[in-house]
C-alpha cells in the first residue's frame, strides 16, 4: 500500500494546505473506523453481557469479537485484554489494584520521561501508602539512563515506565527493565500509548506484566483504552473499580469478583468504541510495517536535518534514528512554544507546544518553557515536513 | 491572521524589563496549564490600594505583553478596581467590548483566538487576586 493510499483512508487529510503533525496527542481516524462505530450504534446498540434480546446478542458478539481482535494484535489471549475508558484509566486501574499489596517503605520505580498518566497515579499511591519513589534519570538526549538500575532492589515492587517518550520519541529497552524488575520480584507496568501506533507489539515477549494503550492514538475512537495484563498477573489482582458486570454475586455483603478481564470492567463498557478500536487495529494490521517504518524514519531524518540546519533551534531528544519513534521536539531561542504553535497553526500546520504532560522531563532537559513537538504517523509525507519547516521560518520571522 | 496578533506594539510590550518587588505585602503566583505560562505578581498595599507592583512573567509573548500593561496600570487600584480591570479585559476579548484601557487596544486582534484569551487575562487575574481582601 502506498503512502498516498494510506493517506486517502483519512478524509480529514484531504483538506488542501492542512498538515497534521499532532499524532502523539491524537491520531486521525480512518473513515472505515468511523463507519464501524456508527454501524454498530445503528444496528447493535445494547448493553453487553446482560440482555437476551436481539440487539443484546449482537452487541455481545461485537464486543467479544473486538476483544479477540485486539488480543490478536497483541499476540495475546482474549482473557488478557481489559477494555477501559483510556490509557490513563488503564494505568490508574493497575495502580489501584496493586495498592492493596503495597506496604509502607516499599518502592516504586518510574522514569523521568513519564507522561503524567504513568506518573501521577504512582505518586498519589506513594503518598497514600508511604512508599518510596525512585526515578530512572534521562541522558541529555532524553533517552533513559539505564547504566545504574540499583534502585530496582528488593524494596521495589513496581517498575512503571513508558515504552516510548511522548516528547523525545526515544524507545525504552523494556526487556532489560523487565529482567531487572523480575529479578527482584517486582512487576513491570508499561505505558504503550506512544509506541503502539507505530506497529504491533507483543507485550508478553517484551517481558511486561501490564501494558496500556489508548484508542485515540491508535487511529481509533476516543473514550477507549486497553489494559493488557499477563494472565498470571491479572489473576492475582483484585478489582480496582466496582459496579455492575464484574461480580459473580455477593456472599452476604462481600462481592465475589469475576475472573479477568470482566473483573476490571465495572459498569457499562465502551462498546461501540471497542468495535471501532478493533477496526482501527485491523487497519493497522493490514499495513506493511517495515515499509511504513522506513517511511517514518525517512521523514524523521528529513525533519531532524531541516531543524538542525536552522539557527537558534535546539533539538530535544535523540539526533539519531535508532530506537526512536517519528516524534521530534525542539525549542527555538527567543520564541515561546505556544507562540510558535499558534503561528504554525495559522499556516495549516498542526503541532503541539507546551510541556506535553511531562513536567519532570521538561525539568530534566532544562526546558522551562516547554518545547514544540511534531509527531508523525504513517499517513504523513514530505509535504507535511516541508510545510512545518517553512512555517517555522515564517513564525520565527514574525516573533523576532 | 495571527501575524497581526504579533504586531510590533505587542512585541515591544513583551520585551520590556520586569522585576519582582521586595519587600511586598502580597505575592500571587498563577499558572496557565495549557501553555505553561506562569505569572508572579508582588504588590505593596496601602489602605487596600496598590502602592507599588512588581512581577515576573514566564510564558508566551501575549502573557508577557499583558503583564507589562497590568504593571503599568496597577497603582492606585483596590480590589474593586482590579476586578473591574479584569472584567473589562475579559469583556473586551470575549464580548466585543471596548478596551478598558487604551494600552489594551493592541490586544483586540486576539479576540478570534479564544485559546489565547487566558494568556492575556492571566496577569489581570493575578492582580485581582493580589488585591482581594
Amino acid at each position: 500500500m502506498t503512502i498516498a493510499a494510506i493517506r486517502a483512508a483519512f478524509p480529514v487529510l484531504s483538506r488542501a494546505g492542512f498538515h497534521y503533525l499532532d499524532n502523539a496527542a491524537m491520531a486521525q481516524c480512518p473513515g472505515t473506523v468511523v463507519k464501524a462505530v456508527a454501524a454498530h450504534d445503528l444496528t447493535a446498540r445494547a448493553n453487553v453481557h446482560r440482555g437476551l434480546h436481539e440487539l443484546a446478542r449482537r452487541a455481545d458478539e461485537a464486543y467479544d469479537g473486538a476483544r479477540e481482535r485486539v488480543a490478536a494484535f497483541l499476540s495475546a489471549g482474549a482473557d488478557e485484554v481489559v477494555f477501559t475508558g483510556g490509557c490513563t484509566l488503564a494505568l490508574n486501574i493497575v495502580a489501584l489494584a496493586l495498592e492493596e499489596r503495597m506496604q509502607a517503605g516499599d518502592r516504586i520505580v518510574v522514569s523521568a520521561a513519564e507522561h503524567h498518566s504513568n506518573l501521577l497515579p504512582w505518586l498519589a499511591m506513594a503518598r497514600r501508602k508511604g512508599l518510596d519513589v525512585a526515578v530512572i534519570p534521562v541522558n541529555r538526549d532524553g533517552r533513559l539512563d539505564l547504566s545504574d538500575l540499583s534502585m530496582i532492589d528488593r524494596r521495589c515492587k513496581v517498575v512503571a515506565v513508558t515504552h516510548a517518550s511522548n516528547v523525545t520519541g526515544a524507545v525504552t529497552d523494556i526487556p532489560r527493565l523487565a529482567g531487572a524488575a523480575h529479578a527482584v520480584g517486582a512487576v513491570l507496568a508499561v505505558d504503550g500509548a506512544q509506541r503502539l501506533p507505530h506497529g504491533p507489539v507483543d507485550p508478553r515477549e517484551l517481558g511486561a506484566d501490564f501494558y496500556a494503550f489508548a484508542g485515540h492514538k491508535t487511529y481509533g475512537p476516543t473514550g477507549i483504552g486497553v489494559l493488557w495484563g499477563r494472565r498470571e498477573a491479572l489473576e492475582t489482582l483484585p478489582p480496582a473499580l466496582w459496579g455492575g458486570g464484574m461480580v459473580a454475586g455477593l456472599d452476604g455483603d462481600v462481592p465475589i469478583p469475576l475472573d479477568p478481564p470482566a473483573r476490571f470492567e465495572a459498569g457499562t463498557p465502551p462498546v461501540a468504541q471497542a468495535v471501532g478500536l478493533a477496526r482501527a487495529l485491523d487497519w493497522m494490521a493490514g499495513l506493511d510495517w517495515p515499509a511504513v517504518r522506513a517511511h517514518e524514519a525517512a521523514l524523521t531524518r528529513r525533519l531532524l536535518d531541516g531543524l538542525a540546519g536552522r539557527d537558534g533551534i535546539r533539538l530535544v531528544g535523540p539526533a539519531d534514528l535508532a530506537d526512536r519513534l517519528p516524534v521530534v521536539s525542539f525549542a527555538v531561542e527567543g520564541c515561546h512554544p505556544h507562540d510558535l504553535s499558534h503561528l504554525l497553526a495559522e499556516r495549516g500546520v498542526a503541532v503541539r507546544g507546551g510541556a506535553h504532560c511531562a513536567r519532570p522531563l521538561m525539568s530534566a532537559l532544562g526546558l522551562d518553557e516547554g518545547c514544540v513537538r511534531a509527531s508523525l504517523a504513517p499517513y504523513n509525507d514530505e509535504t507535511d515536513v516541508d510545510a512545518l519547516l517553512s512555517g517555522l521560518d515564517h513564525a520565527i520571522g514574525v516573533l523576532r | 491572521m495571527s501575524d497581526d496578533l504579533y504586531q510590533q506594539a505587542i512585541k515591544d510590550l513583551a520585551a520590556r524589563e520586569s522585576s519582582r518587588l521586595d519587600p511586598a505585602d502580597v505575592s500571587v503566583t498563577l499558572d496557565n496549564p495549557l501553555c505553561g505560562d506562569r505569572i508572579v505578581v508582588d504588590a505593596r498595599l496601602s489602605g487596600g490600594k496598590v502602592e507599588a507592583v512588581g512581577h515576573a512573567a514566564k510564558g508566551c509573548l501575549l502573557c508577557k505583553a499583558a503583564a507589562a500593561v497590568m504593571a503599568d496600570n496597577a497603582a492606585g487600584r483596590d480590589a474593586q478596581g482590579a476586578a473591574e480591570l479584569l472584567d473589562g479585559a475579559r469583556a473586551m476579548l470575549k464580548q466585543g467590548a471596548e478596551p478598558p484601557l487604551p494600552a489594551l487596544a493592541p490586544f483586540l486582534t486576539a479576540r478570534p483566538h479564544k485559546s489565547r484569551h487566558d494568556c492575556i487575562l492571566l496577569p489581570f487575574k493575578a492582580l485581582a487576586k493580589a488585591t482581594s481582601p
